[in-house]
């Protein structure tokens, strides 16, 4: 019943870095299919964050003294892993923002204050709604159009449609997400950017669940501004990056005011900071860079082509165990897909399927996935969703698989 | 891996009646016409209840209500709906805060026989994730009281 592949990577070893994968939930082991929520974190990053706290600590750009230089430059260098995790032209282009959601908000005030009335921003219907509601927000602020690029029926981008909505040459940018949240669908960036460049726009991908997956390489996909979340690439919470072409991050206004994002203040004027502190009002996440440049020193340590091919492992195996699910519906057959599996069960509702899964310890998401439109594009009111991590094994698939098996008799 | 799941207590969340309303509820109509309406909506989950009520004089002649939600909520609207016709709208808001107690806690030392309709979601004050989905259709059904002038 079970094909077991060799894994591309030590599973095992992977996972003893991990120490909340051996907790129990309910008294059954943990079977964590919910990282595209947010992953857990590694060892490393849980001691850089702490040892940063006990030994080296004080706030940035600010102090004379050697705990703040010192701490200036952990920080500062995150920067630079960033820069080479995304292969950015500049460490400066690199912006620290919340997460991603506070990213597109940053970019919808800031470069959504630079567009006419007249222009339009095109997202699509596969969005999350962090990739929505600020460029409605825009759109009722700026008089600005928004336009919704359709999806095919298997949750690809309608590659048509999207021409079409460029066509006219008033699209000022292009904000799209580079992998679903809810269907695993990659979209075709460096495609989709040429059609944009094409057609006078600029284009921002949001990268929350692509980066976690596969190395991204921000200038050959020719993007021009590229978000991200620290707390899904294994990383903690608080910290996510703005990256941008600097002459257009150089062109925009402030998002928010205060201390470090200024040149000099006075009550008469004010000057702003360079970029990218511009950008960075107040005291930064401090521990929290810290703990994504170690994150993410650890993704490179592990290597995009071995979590890649993990992952693409992980999927196939997992859309193989639930076709033989019997009423059980993949929501989502994109060519180019990654760890993230939707499904319906017939007879039973998302809800009650993932509080069954969560009695034999396996944590799967169920809802709406912040993004409801998709949801209604789709026809389904919520779907379960399974997201798969460098840490998930082909045996814990196994349990998902089973356990659903039990939960539709449960319910039948 | 073998992890075997035995869902045995999950019978305490999923009781026999909330499993058969929850797949035949029996109030699950379009009220029309009707004296009040309102939405519950929990966008944490997608879960979307609107709870329709027409009264006679001072009690509550009929409920219904539209759902699109999960077992436990659909289960929660209907018993809900045999709960509240014919009864005041005083009655109505003690329910719902007994209601509210018992599910939150497990336990409703006020509750009398009028309850007893109810007590099958008793259950649902172990899961936290789910209580929601137990008191939307309650929350909608005061709006909708409200909504009629007897709020």
């Amino acid at each position: 019943m079970t094909m077991i592949r060799p894994a591309p990577l030590d599973v095992e070893r992977i996972r003893a870095e991990f120490p909340i994968l051996s907790e129990t939930v309910h008294g059954k082991p943990l079977v964590f299919l919910d990282s595209a929520a947010s992953s857990m974190k590694p060892t490393a990053v849980i001691d850089a964050m702490a040892d940063t706290m006990r030994k080296q600590y004080a706030n940035v750009h600010r102090g004379l003294h050697w705990m703040s230089e010192r701490t200036t430059d952990a920080y500062e260098s995150t920067r630079d892993a960033v820069a080479r995790l995304m292969n950015a032209p500049s460490r400066d282009e690199i912006v620290f923002a919340k997460n991603s959601t506070e990213a597109i908000n940053l970019l919808a005030h800031s470069y959504g204050s630079l567009m006419q009335p007249g222009q339009a921003v095109l997202i699509t219907e596969m969005e999350h709604h962090a990739n929505i509601v600020p460029w409605q927000m825009l759109r009722d602020r700026a008089g600005i159009e928004l336009r919704i690029a359709r999806i095919t029926d298997a949750g690809e981008l309608d590659w048509a449609d999207y021409e079409s909505k460029l066509a006219d040459g008033r699209v000022a940018l292009v904000a799209m997400t580079h992998m679903s949240n809810v269907l695993g669908t990659y979209t075709p960036a460096a495609r989709i950017a040429a059609a944009a460049h094409a057609a006078g726009a600029k284009v921002m991908f949001d990268g929350s669940q692509a980066i976690v997956h596969r190395r991204v390489d921000v200038q050959a996909l020719d993007a021009d501004f590229y978000v991200f979340t620290g707390h899904k690439l294994y990383g903690p919470t608080g910290i996510g990056v703005l990256w941008g072409r600097m002459a257009l991050l150089d062109a925009m206004p402030p998002f928010m005011g205060g201390g470090d994002m200024i040149g000099s203040v006075s009550f008469e004027k004010t000057t702003w900071a360079r970029v990218p502190h511009k950008f960075e009002a107040g005291t930064p996440p401090i521990v929290e860079a810290i703990g994504l440049k170690r994150a993410i020193e650890w993704v490179e340590a592990v290597g995009y082509d071995a979590i890649a091919a993990h992952e693409a492992a992980l999927t196939e195996h997992a859309l193989a165990r639930l076709a033989d699910v019997k009423g059980l519906r993949v929501i989502g057959q994109a060519q180019d897909r990654g760890g993230v599996v939707s499904f319906t069960l017939d007879g039973a509702h998302a809800h009650d399927v993932a509080t069954l899964l969560d009695r034999n310890g396996v944590a799967v998401r169920a809802g709406n996935h912040c993004a409801e439109p998709l949801m209604r594009r789709l026809g389904v009111d919520s779907t379960a969703r399974a997201s798969f991590g460098v840490y998930t094994t082909l045996g814990e698939i196994d349990v998902l698989a089973d356990t659903l098996e039990r939960v539709r008799e449960f319910f039948a | 891996m073998s992890q075997a799941a035995s869902f045995d207590d999950m019978r305490d969340l999923y009781q026999e009646v909330i499993m058969a309303r929850g797949r035949h509820p029996q109030h699950q109509l379009r009220l029309d016409p009707y004296d009040g309406a309102a939405k519950g909506d929990n966008p944490m989950c997608g879960d979307r209840v609107e709870v329709r009520i027409r009264m006679a004089g001072d009690t509550i002649a009929e409920a219904g209500f539209e759902a699109r939600g999960c077992a436990i909520s659909v289960a929660s609207a209907d018993l809900m709906a045999d709960a509240i016709t014919g009864r005041t709208p005083t009655e109505v808001r003690t329910l719902a805060e007994r209601f509210r107690v018992m599910v939150h806690t497990g336990a409703c030392p006020d509750c009398g026989p009028e309850m007893d309709p109810l007590r099958p979601l008793v259950g649902v004050h172990e899961f936290k994730s789910r209580l929601k989905c137990a008191t939307l259709p309650w929350d909608a059904m005061l709006g909708a009281l409200k909504e009629s002038g007897h709020g």
